[in-house]
């Protein structure tokens, strides 16, 4: 069986010389399926089992319970504006789902193929194999954005991100800044109407307020809704109004205008907890992000430091505030700071990322505390955009070398004091 | 993979010597340990110098020996042209049946075919250790051959025998991968052993310092514990624990500008031999391991033995790799070529050239590995593995961070320094330690590399460009 796959897939290989970039997507599918057969040449010779594919894959699999929340949840937030199947998540379990499902798939699609083209690309350019650190960049996107991205936009920051962030830096582990995250403050600067706001967080309605109807596309009303009829199931009804009352704003945005007060009046603190907000795609449920964290630190393969460090600073700066107390923001007790948006998202997938964090375990530390600091301060004192972890994150990427610098330098200063 | 029972905790039997405890390291756990007994019946019929085994020999060595020329232990073979007291001797008696060259007829080996007893050259005196003076020992062991066994650090060169040393290093155990006993190697040595570290002693300003197994294991040797006027340093902990460069990281680093010396347990016989009974005794006893091997064994021989003579009487799997040291830092050999001067152990394992189903993911044979995203990490300490040299995934860019300094027990930032290297920023090469390590010591950290990058060569590049500078 294996033998025949494997002669198979050596028989349709395409020729390296005559069509590198088909070659190159090959290579790439070749080496997911087998496991190649190089042996060690110099230096050591038996190597251990761990490579950057399953690394990335590991990362990817850590992500899934929030691929699975942020699919239930974009139906469950549509269906929440219209006040219906409120009672908890599983109810009009089928609906939700293929709601979601609708909204998502396109999206991880186009972050796929669209990322993944230019990959494979520039790895046929430079004549090497395609690397995996999109594997990871591909499965955060969908999840950092909002669910109504517009495709195009989303395959226009996706180039720009790995060509100008990743590819114009050499690739793989040379890129300055996180990928993902910089996909996504491309589009936050450039179409800041898709991606900021209270209009943009719940899916499929012509105006997330009260005033708007529910809106569906031919698959739901063609495809999905006489299947669930065949099963006598509750169907997709065009046209209902938004529930009066209701606001698309996340627990930020009401924090930024009226402090806890105003976020508990639309969100219990168990709702932000569990996850039932609106929000970007995959940074809703906090347990099933905890859970990633979790999984990532036992496996070794995220910094645990950064993911404490990043606390500590965080409640370090809130403390700050709860102390200042100079508006309602600030007065957010620190442990709901937590529960409010897309801290732990951030921390635990954000952060983390290798390439761009501090190298050294105490760069780690120093990176980590200066992210939550910085962010909680962009969160709570910036009146444009009340979330802070995006930018703060892009910014100690771009110090993470200098921190790492000193850190080197430290230890340099000690071998040469001994010298004198 | 099979597991092998966790062996008992021996009672710590130190006398107050100190103890170092280090913390991080991995024990590459494999199959094919050489069962504890000494073959003295090994038939090696040819015996090699080799003159890469020695870094810093000028471009090629000026030949004193020509085919068919019978030779003594001891014997001159060639020396170094630009240090023309530096020769190097043959480790047994015989013919010189071939002198083998490489490429621009760089010489590779001097093959030597091996008297039925061997016959030892004889010196004129042998200078008495106490009372003799230090540059009459230093005059006897160049003049005997014994001075290339002596190495120095930093860059692992051959000791200059112009410099006094600071201090001298010997570790008396090795935790790489089926590493040699060398409790069972010196056992009833104790005199011979004393005498080569007397020797060493009139030969530093500082100390001789020897790094003793305090891993609660096994019982370090009264050879090595009882050993006098030599300071000895307990280490507790996973390999590279046993790798003098770790022990003199911990004991007393190298810092600029400093020497200090190392040899190997064998050596150290090697040395006390010669001054004991007057004569060049090359004989080592090395471990043949690995799990392609079917009767994993210690056989006594000389340095520089043949290796398909070592291997003889054993079915050798044709597509096995035999490697001259232990799977991270020794050489590949074939079996017409020769045991490297300064090993004491020969490694036998399956190559990896298969393909694999999803093996990077599902692997189908369990492997060792420091990453905890394979099952087998929770038994690490327990399971024994089989190994061969596939090398599961292929080369990256640096991606992970931290996975080297978490294997390497000392105070260095080893992907900065290569980082470092391959940029060729010289102040911060020499900054960030690379007088401190050699090759053996970044071996662990390229076996756990994730993205499979050649740390050893890299540091070896980096080290000769350090020489070339002068520093």
């Amino acid at each position: 069986m294996k033998q025949t796959l494997l002669k198979f897939l050596k028989r349709i290989e395409p020729d390296k010389e005559k069509a590198p970039l088909l070659h190159t997507a090959y290579d790439a599918f070749f080496t997911f399926a087998f496991a190649p057969n190089t042996v060690t040449k110099e230096g050591v010779h038996i190597r251990d089992g761990m490579d950057l594919k399953r690394t990335m894959v590991m990362v990817v699999i850590a992500m899934q319970l929030c691929y699975l929340w942020g699919t239930l949840n974009i139906g469950h937030q549509h269906f929440a504006a219209l006040g219906k199947y409120q009672q908890h998540i599983l109810e009009g379990f089928h609906l939700k789902l293929f709601y979601g499902l609708v909204q998502i798939l396109p999206i991880w699609i186009v972050a796929h193929v669209v990322g993944l083209g230019v990959e494979f690309y520039f790895a046929a350019r430079k004549k090497h194999a395609v690397e995996e650190g999109y594997l990871v960049t591909g499965a955060l996107i969908p999840l950092i954005m909002p669910p109504d991205i517009p495709l195009w936009i989303l395959a226009f920051s996706i180039v720009f991100a790995v060509i100008i962030g990743k590819e114009a830096f050499g690739g793989t582990g040379m890129n300055v800044v996180n990928i993902a995250l910089l996909a996504r403050v491309f589009v936050f600067f450039a179409y800041p109407g898709t991606i900021s706001g209270d209009e943009v967080w719940v899916s499929g309605l012509t105006k997330a307020a009260p005033g708007g109807v529910a809106e569906y596309g031919w698959i739901h009303l063609n495809v999905l809704n006489p299947l669930f009829e065949n099963f006598g199931w509750s169907t997709f009804q065009a046209g209902q109004a938004v529930v009066d009352g209701y606001s698309g704003a996340t627990p930020m945005a009401l924090a930024a205008k009226g402090g806890w007060e105003a976020v508990t009046q639309h969100y219990t603190p168990s709702q932000m907890f569990w996850g039932l907000i609106p929000g970007s795609i995959g940074e809703t449920s906090k347990p099933f992000i905890i859970i990633g964290a979790l999984m990532l630190i036992a496996m070794g393969i995220a910094s645990w430091r950064i993911m404490v460090s990043m606390v500590l600073g965080m409640v370090t700066m809130a403390l700050v505030f709860n102390w200042w107390g100079f508006n309602a923001y600030m007065e957010i007790p620190w442990y709901y700071h937590f529960s409010m948006g897309s801290f732990l998202f951030a921390m635990a997938f954000m952060a983390t990322d290798p390439v761009t964090a501090a190298s050294t375990n105490r760069g780690k530390w120093i990176y980590g505390f200066l992210i939550g600091m910085i962010g909680l301060i962009i969160r709570v004192m910036n009146p444009a955009y009340p979330e802070g972890w995006m930018l703060s994150i892009l910014l100690l990427n771009v110090f993470a070398p200098l921190i790492d610098h000193f850190v080197l330098q430290s230890n340099i200063n000690k071998r040469m004091k001994h010298v004198q | 993979m099979e597991i092998r029972t966790a062996e008992t905790p021996i009672a710590d039997n130190a006398e107050g010597d100190a103890l170092k405890k280090l913390k991080r390291g991995f024990d590459v756990r494999l199959h094919g340990e050489a069962e504890k007994v000494i073959n003295n019946q090994v038939q090696v019929n040819t015996f090699a110098v080799q003159p890469p085994n020695f870094a810093g020999i000028s471009p090629m060595p000026k030949l004193e020996v020509q085919e068919g020329q019978h030779v003594k232990a001891g014997d001159a073979l060639f020396f170094d042209k630009r240090n023309p007291d530096l020769i190097h001797v043959a480790p047994i008696s015989g013919e010189v049946i071939a002198i083998n060259r490489g490429e621009r007829r760089a010489i590779q080996e001097v093959v030597i075919l091996a008297d039925r007893t061997i016959q030892y050259r004889t010196y004129a005196a042998v200078p008495n250790v106490e009372n003799s003076s230090r540059e009459a020992l230093v005059a006897f062991l160049l003049e005997s051959g014994a001075w290339p066994l002596i190495r120095q650090r930093p860059y692992n060169v051959l000791a200059d025998q112009n410099a006094v040393p600071r201090d001298i290093f010997i570790s008396t155990f090795d935790t790489a991968p089926l590493a040699p006993d060398l409790n069972l190697i010196v056992e009833g040595k104790a005199a011979v052993f004393q005498k080569g570290l007397d020797v060493l002693n009139r030969l530093t300003s500082g100390k001789v310092y020897l790094g003793i197994d305090g891993r609660g294991i096994s019982v370090p040797s009264t050879v090595f514990t009882q050993a006098n006027g030599v300071e000895k340093v307990r280490f507790k902990g996973k390999h590279p624990a046993g790798n003098v460069g770790v022990q003199i990281h911990h004991i007393r680093p190298i810092r600029s500008k400093e020497k200090v010396w190392t040899l190997g347990v064998q050596d150290v016989l090697t040395l006390g031999t010669l001054f004991l009974e007057g004569k060049y005794d090359a004989s080592r006893i090395v471990a043949l391991t690995g799990a392609a091997l079917d009767k994993p064994a210690y056989v006594k021989t000389c340095i520089g033995a043949n290796i398909g003579d070592l291997l003889k009487g054993h079915t050798l799997d044709g597509n096995a790799r035999i490697i001259s040291g232990d799977v991270l830092s020794g050489k590949s050999k074939l079996p017409a070529q020769f045991l490297d001067c300064y090993d004491d152990q020969i490694t036998v394992i399956p190559e990896g050239d298969d393909y694999e189903l999803f093996g990077w993911l599902l692997p189908s044979s369990a492997r060792p590995s420091t990453s905890k995203t394979f099952f087998s990490s929770i038994f690490s300490n327990i399971w024994v593995y089989n190994v061969n040299t596939n090398t599961h995934g292929e080369k990256r860019a640096f991606v992970m961070t931290g996975q080297y300094e978490d294997v390497l027990p000392m105070d260095i930032f080893p992907q900065h320094l290569l980082k470092a290297i391959i940029t060729n920023d010289i102040e911060k090469i020499e900054g960030l330690g690379i007088h401190e390590v050699v090759e053996e010591d970044l071996a662990l950290c390229e076996f756990a590399c994730t993205s499979k990058q050649p740390l050893q060569k890299i540091l070896r590049e980096g080290m000769e460009m350090m020489i070339k500078e002068g520093l």
